[in-house]
């Protein structure tokens, strides 16, 4: 219990009974925060399955001009990094200082190489001319269909950019916690910054773990 | 604390699976199943999102409360979408203005 004379720690702030206490609501705010992102993503996923089932053909089409094999390598990528930062997490529950650092930049990388695969597929729209604007133009549709593909493609441009935002921003994460696990801030009693941002971390592959199907694979047995 | 560290092996054996399984959805996404496509594909991501909460994001080893505030927050995605719909799945059967 807390008493008077208690000196604060990072593990034990003068606010709570006890370490468990101060770990569990840190846990549950994550968890509360990322349920408000699940809304946020929830509204794009509600607005793909409403015009995706209006533009059922067109959709179809154009969904199946994605490159498939770069999608499931990068859905690869991702959960090789959710790998690595699990396993940075396990190293700072046992508090080890060089495990946690290691796994991190590790994650670090492999988010950098989902986000580097990610540019490539967007650069290559811009060759195609696919992106929404006024260059848009897809081979192979009657003008009056261009407009129904011009919206596949704003909601793959939405849904991605708003992904990739959430792994720039996982990136900048991990560049504070490789920092300040250098410096030794976590050990095996104070951990929490890891493990809620491995949290995030996950969350956000697990976002990437829907992209994936609804946006490359669902219609490509009718778009050949 | 009520600490649980998993074995490596235990996560590496997840990681296996979410493999596994993005490798079968490519796949079956090129066989033609008409409109069981969606639904396969879908189970499928539904599958990788339990593991990855349950073992990566340690839910199995999380407190009540913070399993209830996540099955909360599913709740209201499926209000979400599943209301939205009864709105856009029906407007064809009566004939709305609008439409």
């Amino acid at each position: 219990m807390a008493s008077e004379g208690r000196a604060e720690t990072l593990a034990l702030r003068e606010q709570f009974d006890t370490e468990e206490q101060q770990k569990d609501a840190s846990t549950l705010g994550m968890w509360i925060f990322l349920i408000t992102e699940i809304m946020f993503f929830g509204g794009l996923f509600l607005v793909y399955i409403v015009y995706r089932s209006a533009n059922a053909g067109v959709f179809a089409v154009a969904s199946s001009s994605l490159k498939v094999y770069v999608g499931a390598a990068n859905t690869v990528v991702l959960l090789c990094s959710s790998l690595t930062m699990v396993l940075a997490v396990r190293g700072a529950q046992l508090g080890e200082r060089k495990t946690i650092v290691l796994f991190l930049i590790l994650t670090l990388i492999l988010g950098g190489v989902f986000l580097g695969v990610k540019a490539y597929e967007w650069n290559e729209k811009f060759q195609e001319h696919h992106v929404p604007g006024a260059a848009f133009h897809f081979e192979g549709l009657p003008p009056e269909l261009q407009g129904r593909a011009q919206l596949f493609f704003s909601l793959y441009f939405a849904m991605t950019g708003l992904h990739a935002m959430h792994m720039v921003i996982g990136v900048g994460i991990l560049s504070v916690l490789i920092w300040q696990a250098r410096k030794g801030t976590y050990s095996a009693a104070y951990m929490t910054p890891v493990d809620v941002s491995g949290l995030y971390w996950h969350f956000v592959d697990i976002i990437w773990i829907f992209l994936f199907p609804l946006l490359y694979l669902i219609d490509r047995h009718l778009g050949k | 604390m009520t600490e649980h560290i998993d074995r490596v092996r235990t996560y590496v054996l997840v990681f296996a699976v979410l493999i596994a399984l993005t490798v079968l959805t490519t796949a079956v996404a090129f066989v033609d199943l008409g409109p069981f496509s969606v639904v396969v594909a879908l189970a499928i991501a539904v599958c990788k999102m339990l593991l990855v909460a349950l073992f990566f994001m340690h839910m199995r080893h999380s407190t009540r409360l913070t399993r209830l505030v996540v099955l909360g927050g599913l709740l209201w995605l499926i209000i979400l979408i599943l209301l939205s719909l009864t709105d856009f799945a029906t407007r064809t059967w009566v004939g709305v203005p609008g439409r």
